[in-house]
């Protein structure tokens, strides 16, 4: 169990994102405040447009501005807030102490580069006390289940497939031992047994480094059995959040429970999945 | 398992494996190898007048007893130009002779050149112009203006269209706004006006080395806006990929992001474009030597020399030779285009013309 007292990893209060444009001001993200203990997992679920991307990019300040503007809101991350350090400070907090995992892995990896290449430059900047950056790099590609490091050191990205590049991703994130890893949907350009392999891995990695994840998901499926904690985010909007065994058995906002319900089951024989129906949704929550 | 060759390296290895790449580098290679040592390979400097024999026309070889040798000419009429060989005198040519002082690669001093004949003889591989200066020396000698303004030229306006382009569309805001209607303002203006206009803004008396240094700079203030616009939509897509934010994310600073991630993902384009806008360069500075506000007597250029070939006489009387500067320029142009095209179908498959 945490100790209530220390200081929360990661504490976001009140976070509000606009995206402004000329014709109307999009409220991306509205209000939303959460906490996160170090060692914790934390699932964001939200269907596409609910914010929830919006707000793990916002954490790092990754969003583009114009058109985001964050209207309101801190974001502590070990008692320092993130939202007004200087540019030169925070660079010290991206891959040092957040590292991000993309959704998509072969464009986040730059094609004209090595892998040896963009991993030595990460522990360059983070881990300068490193003697010998070829062999932590191979090492860290061992740990993420590579089974020829020395190849993948010397390849480029287009001569990986698709889960090898996201080992990779997660190993360039790992080589600088970061308090937090923000996995922005890791699995959703994999394809299912690879996705299954991944997640295990994540599983491993935060059990063995004591690394805090903060999963972003649109499927309820990823996250029984993975996160401590989750948060289902609705329109901007933090509409239900606890430990996840307690928001699976029984889920109070109906939102909820119809997210819960589009996973579909093993065994089950259905002719059509399941939908959301935002008109019967929307109805119930105008009478709440 | 068989290792996977790295992307890059093939690049060279396939223009060269192509038959159009490797005639063009070799076109050009041959080109360069004879501007650098255009002292040596010339038999005359390239101001050497002889006015006892204006408009000669190329000396024919003959082989003889002693060895390769040129036949000898008396000029029947002189207001004619009417030269005819004098049958059975030659003039032996004579390898390796101490010839006029030189600087080899402008360092090291010399004296030996390839090739020449014993004075008061003259060879004449290419004829002499309206003051008898050698055609071919004076060939050799304009290569090196003609072939090292579009390297030079290519160099700044790329270099300046890359910063200005990447920072636009990396950074945008209203840098990105001053530049591009910078450049559109530069396109809007027809280039040859604009090239006037320049020259003849600055003072006409200055050395030739000035000249030179002006012609490029002239040239790349026209040509970076067209590298800047293109760098701009490249670094503007190149921003939205996620490699990018990926690189943000490990704290690498703007300015290592932009010159170790983005840069060499443009690295391909830079090297078409270079090639395909050094003759540009090439013509613009022929054009302006042409008109008579480029390169000055009495250094040699191709522009120039063809400027000379303007004058009734040439046509009148049929002297040919003068117009080879216009075949080199032409060759030139020809092998960096065709050196260009190679590289495109290797290095981007997309746009690929036509068979290999």
């Amino acid at each position: 169990m945490p100790d209530p007292d220390a200081i929360p990893l990661l504490e976001v209060s009140n976070l509000s994102i606009d995206f402004v444009s000329e014709e109307r001001i999009v409220h991306a993200v509205d209000g939303v405040s959460f906490s996160m203990q170090a060692g914790s997992t934390l699932a964001v679920v939200g269907e596409s447009g609910s914010g929830k991307s919006v707000t793990a990019l916002s954490l790092a300040r990754l969003l583009p501005s114009p058109p985001a503007q964050i209207r309101s809101g801190k974001v502590f991350f070990e008692g320092t807030d993130l939202l007004t350090l200087p540019e030169r400070a925070l660079r010290h907090y991206r891959g040092g102490k957040i590292a991000y995992v993309f959704q998509e892995p072969s464009t986040s990896l730059n094609p004209v580069f090595s892998v040896g290449f963009q991993l030595s430059e990460a522990m360059a900047l983070h881990r300068p006390d490193l003697q010998d950056r070829r062999a932590a790099g191979i090492a860290a590609l061992t740990e993420v289940g590579i089974r020829d490091p020395e190849r993948c050191w010397k390849s480029y990205p287009h001569e990986l497939s698709g889960g090898m590049q996201q080992r990779v991703m997660i190993a360039m994130a790992l080589v600088c031992r970061p308090r937090l890893l923000v996995a922005d949907e890791p699995t959703t350009a994999l394809d299912v047994t690879i996705q299954a392999q991944i997640l295990q891995l994540l599983r491993e990695i935060r059990s063995r480094f004591g690394m805090s994840i903060l999963l972003i998901t649109h499927n309820f499926g990823l996250v029984k059995g993975f996160a401590d904690h989750v948060l289902v985010m609705f329109r901007g909007k933090i509409v239900e959040q606890g430990p996840t065994d307690a928001v699976l058995a029984s889920p109070r906002h109906p939102y909820t429970q119809a997210l819960i319900a589009c996973v579909p089951r093993l065994g089950e024989s259905k002719k059509r999945l399941t939908t959301i129906d935002y008109a019967r949704l929307d109805a119930l929550l105008s009478q709440s | 398992m068989k290792a996977i060759p790295a992307k890059r390296s093939g690049v060279w290895h396939q223009v060269v494996s192509r038959p159009r790449g490797a005639l063009a580098l070799a076109i050009l290679g041959f080109l360069y190898f004879c501007a650098l040592f255009a002292p040596f390979l010339a038999p005359y400097g390239p101001g050497d007048q002889d006015l006892r024999r204006t408009y000669h026309p190329p000396t024919s070889l003959t082989w003889t007893r002693r060895g390769l040798a040129v036949r000898l000419y008396e000029n029947a009429d002189p207001s004619q130009a009417l030269y005819r060989p004098i049958p059975g005198r030659t003039a032996v040519i004579r390898w390796l002779p101490i010839g006029h002082p030189y600087r080899l690669f402008g360092l090291f001093p010399c004296r030996r050149h390839l090739f020449g004949v014993e004075p008061p003889q003259k060879v004449y591989l290419l004829g002499s112009d309206s003051i008898g200066r050698d055609v071919f020396s004076r060939l050799l000698y304009g290569a090196q203006v003609s072939l090292s303004i579009g390297l030079i030229g290519i160099s700044i306006s790329l270099g300046v269209g890359l910063v200005a382009g990447g920072l636009a569309g990396y950074f945008g805001g209203w840098f990105d706004s001053v530049v591009m209607r910078t450049t559109e303002l530069l396109m809007a203006i027809p280039g040859l006006y604009l090239l006037l206009a320049l020259r003849g803004a600055f003072a006409s008396q200055f050395g030739s080395g000035e000249v030179y240094l002006l012609i490029v700079i002239i040239l790349s203030f026209l040509g970076w806006s067209g590298a800047a616009r293109v760098v701009r939509g490249l670094a503007l897509s190149l921003r939205a990929q996620t490699f990018v934010d990926a690189a943000i994310v490990t704290g690498l600073s703007p300015w290592r992001i932009l010159w170790r991630h983005l840069l060499p993902n443009l690295a391909s384009y830079l090297l078409i474009a270079a090639a395909l806008s050094i003759p540009g360069y090439i013509l613009g500075e022929a054009a302006l030597s042409f008109l008579g506000i480029g390169i000055q007597e009495p250094s040699a250029s191709w522009g120039l020399m063809l400027a000379q070939a303007q004058e009734m006489k040439v046509f009148m009387c049929n002297f040919w030779w003068l117009l080879t500067p216009g075949a080199a320029v032409f060759v030139t142009v020809a092998a960096f285009n065709l050196l260009g095209d190679t590289l495109r179908d290797v290095i981007d498959p997309h746009f690929r013309t036509g068979d290999r």
